[in-house]
């Protein structure tokens, strides 16, 4: 097992820049999630990680050696694919053996580990099947034994839930993490969806137009969102932004939001006047007849434990995640407050999120490393 | 995938399943019949096979095939009287005729070359269309598009408009009449049909099972060895087939560019028909072995070669 270390990666198709001075470490052990919309760059990235692409510039360090420009069946990893790429031609003992035959490794040394294998991943019972005719979660459990057969120093997966059914999706997360937590071996798994992220990593890079917009663990991207792309990208529904513009003066404790005062905790900064956007997520925002920001009900999802609740305002949509119990009336006129500890404020123009303004962000820092 | 493809089309009924089987046996007739009348032919004895009204039922001889086989020389009944008692059925059939047998005719040595020929032509063809397929697909050709333009372009004129050329050509490099310049020949004619077909099966194979292989440890030769090939056989197989009917039987350029020791079984055989009358038997008998390899061939590859030809019709 290694550390990834990956510095300054770019690469360019031409005249597009897939990838732009990406910089982030895994450490050793690590479950590193790459997110992000499609065509983001994550699996160019995870691509040049492999070496199945070259990158035009920057540097990839795997255990402490450059990578960068070996081949990929010199930097021992192992890939699993969207399209699982199990070989049709051979059985399920020869797919998951292949690569210890690469190896030139001894046939009963190979069996012994195929079996093995096959037994920590539940497939035993179908080693002498053929690939052909296996179930997807079965085919997704076949290309994980053949990634960890050969006990490679990191493990690199491209969307490899992406084909399977809901339901199957969720048990093979599961079921992934849980591998993960037995055998420990750095991974980074790419995926555009925020749940299986959320659920499974110990770090998360979301990125978008080919940069990383933040890198933290899944608890600090939701809760501190570095950027309006990410506040919006992570969470369903998204974190609502309320516009207002002009500075903010250090030392005051309110902003004025659509002529309606938010209270925030002590501003730390003075920030210059500039359009800027309050964030808050659904589940910050509750109902008080007393706010002055007040709107009506659009139209409400019931979803069992809690239910979110549109409220169209001056500004637009806001959309709060409020108890299911609630009886609400499309029209109805109600006021919200925003839990001012969970509010982020955002520059537009950069779509940066300006967290020391509001954020003892030091004192953050200090309490999560304890 | 296990999923089967459902088929939205009515079940057809019973009447135009009829219909569709009376078509069928009648074209079957068509096609089927003049290789029957072949076939036939060749076990007929040389005055039954110009009978006329022709005969439907007789007596089967193998005398059209003792004929292809061998040469033999007019003898008075004296001298074939003299001879010691005939060596098998074929000598006392020639006697009949007041014939002796000479010697094996060139029938044999022409059908070997044939196949040397035509399966070496296929092999080359389909090995370098195999290959740069597999290029064309997979990396970055400069010019691509214009390279499979120009390998297409090959096929635009009928190879024969460059019969007298290729003819010079040849006779300065001293490949006429051997087996490599046919072999060339072939393999250059049928190579531009192999990179096209090939491309086409080889795009539909995802590169992720090379990639995988790659990252599995093996180089990219091996990756396309033990990925690719296996996975590509039934477009390879298609291609083999084409190449294969291409070379064996294609006549024009073998007239003009073997006449001995070359010669392909194609030019050989109507000249059966010149040696002691017109032998219709033996030239049936000819045809008939001649047609052996390929539908053996294509016997053995059909089921490659029809889903080969259906292939992108139905997605897997």
């Amino acid at each position: 097992m290694a550390e990834i270390r990956v510095q300054h990666l770019r690469k360019a198709f031409g005249d597009f820049v897939a990838v732009q001075d990406s910089n982030f470490v895994v450490e050793d052990g690590e479950f590193f999630v790459m997110l992000g919309p499609s065509g983001c760059g994550k699996t160019t990235t995870l691509r040049m990680i492999a070496g199945l692409e070259l990158p035009t510039g920057g540097q990839i360090l795997l255990g402490g050696d450059d990578v960068t420009m070996l081949r990929a069946r010199e930097r021992d990893i192992a890939f699993v694919f969207q399209l699982f790429a199990l070989y049709p031609h051979m059985n399920v003992r020869k797919n998951i053996g292949f690569p210890l035959l690469a190896q030139g490794m001894p046939s009963a040394e190979i069996r012994t580990r195929v079996e093995e294998t096959a037994k920590l991943l539940r497939i035993d019972h179908l080693l002498d099947k053929s690939v052909s005719g296996l179930a997807g979660g079965d085919r997704q459990r076949v290309a994980l034994g053949r990634a960890i057969v050969r006990r490679p120093k990191c493990f690199l997966m491209d969307e490899p839930l992406g084909t399977l059914d809901t339901e199957f999706r969720d048990l093979m997360v599961h079921e992934l993490r849980e591998l993960h937590n037995r055998i420990r071996a750095t991974t980074v798994y790419v995926t555009h969806d925020q749940m299986e992220a959320m659920s499974m990593a110990d770090k998360i890079a979301v990125m978008n137009h080919g940069v990383i917009e933040q890198f933290g663990s899944p608890r600090e991207i939701y809760d501190r969102p570095a950027t309006m792309f990410v506040a919006d990208f992570i969470g369903s529904p998204p974190m609502n932004f309320l516009k207002f513009g002009g500075g903010l003066t250090k030392g005051s404790k309110e902003i004025v939001v659509q002529g309606a005062k938010v209270a925030v905790p002590e501003v730390r900064e003075d920030v210059a006047p500039a359009d800027m956007a309050l964030g808050i997520r659904p589940e910050h925002i509750r109902f008080d007849d007393a706010s002055k920001l007040r709107g009506a009900i659009y139209g409400t999802e019931y979803l069992g434990t809690t239910q979110i609740v549109a409220v169209e305002t001056a500004d637009g949509i806001i959309k709060a995640r409020v108890p299911a119990e609630i009886r609400l009336n499309a029209g109805d006129h109600v006021g919200l407050t925003l839990n001012s500890a969970r509010l982020s404020l955002f520059e537009k123009g950069s779509g940066r999120a300006v967290r020391t303004a509001i954020h003892d962000t030091a004192a953050e820092r200090r309490a999560q490393h304890g | 995938m296990s999923l089967t493809t459902a088929h939205s089309v009515v079940a057809p009924s019973a009447n135009s399943k009829r219909i569709a089987g009376a078509i069928i046996i009648a074209y079957a007739l068509i096609s089927i019949v003049p290789l029957l009348w072949i076939f036939a032919t060749s076990f007929k004895t040389p005055p039954d096979s110009i009978a006329y009204p022709p005969k439907i039922v007789f007596q089967p001889s193998i005398e059209g095939y003792c004929n292809l086989f061998t040469t033999r020389t007019r003898q008075t009944p004296e001298y074939i009287n003299s001879l010691g008692p005939a060596t098998g059925f074929c000598d006392e059939t020639v006697r009949k005729r007041n014939m002796v047998i000479a010697g094996p005719s060139n029938f044999l040595p022409r059908f070997v070359n044939s196949l040397i020929i035509a399966f070496g032509s296929t092999f080359c063809a389909v090995f370098l269309g195999t290959l740069s397929a597999y290029g064309f697909s997979r990396f970055k050709v400069p010019l691509a598009d214009d390279l499979l333009f120009f390998i297409l372009s090959t096929r635009f004129m009928p190879p024969i408009a460059v019969a007298i050329p290729i003819y010079l050509m040849y006779r300065e490099l001293g490949l006429s009449d051997t087996a490599l310049g046919m072999i060339l020949l072939y393999t250059a004619v049928n190579v531009s049909l192999a990179v096209w077909l090939l491309k086409g099966f080889i795009d539909e194979i995802p590169r992720e099972y090379e990639e995988a292989a790659m990252i599995d440890g093996y180089t990219r030769l091996q990756a396309f060895w033990r990925t690719v090939l296996p996975q590509a056989t039934t477009g390879i197989a298609a291609t083999a087939i084409f190449c294969l009917i291409f070379a064996w039987n294609e006549y024009a350029f073998a007239a003009l560019l073997t006449s001995g020791t070359a010669q392909t079984a194609p030019p050989f055989i109507p000249t059966i028909i010149g040696e002691g009358g017109q032998d219709w038997p033996a030239v049936a008998a000819g045809t008939t072995i001649f047609l052996v390899p390929i539908l053996v061939f294509t016997i053995l590859l059909r089921k490659q070669l029809l889903r080969g030809i259906t292939f992108g019709a139905v997605r897997k």
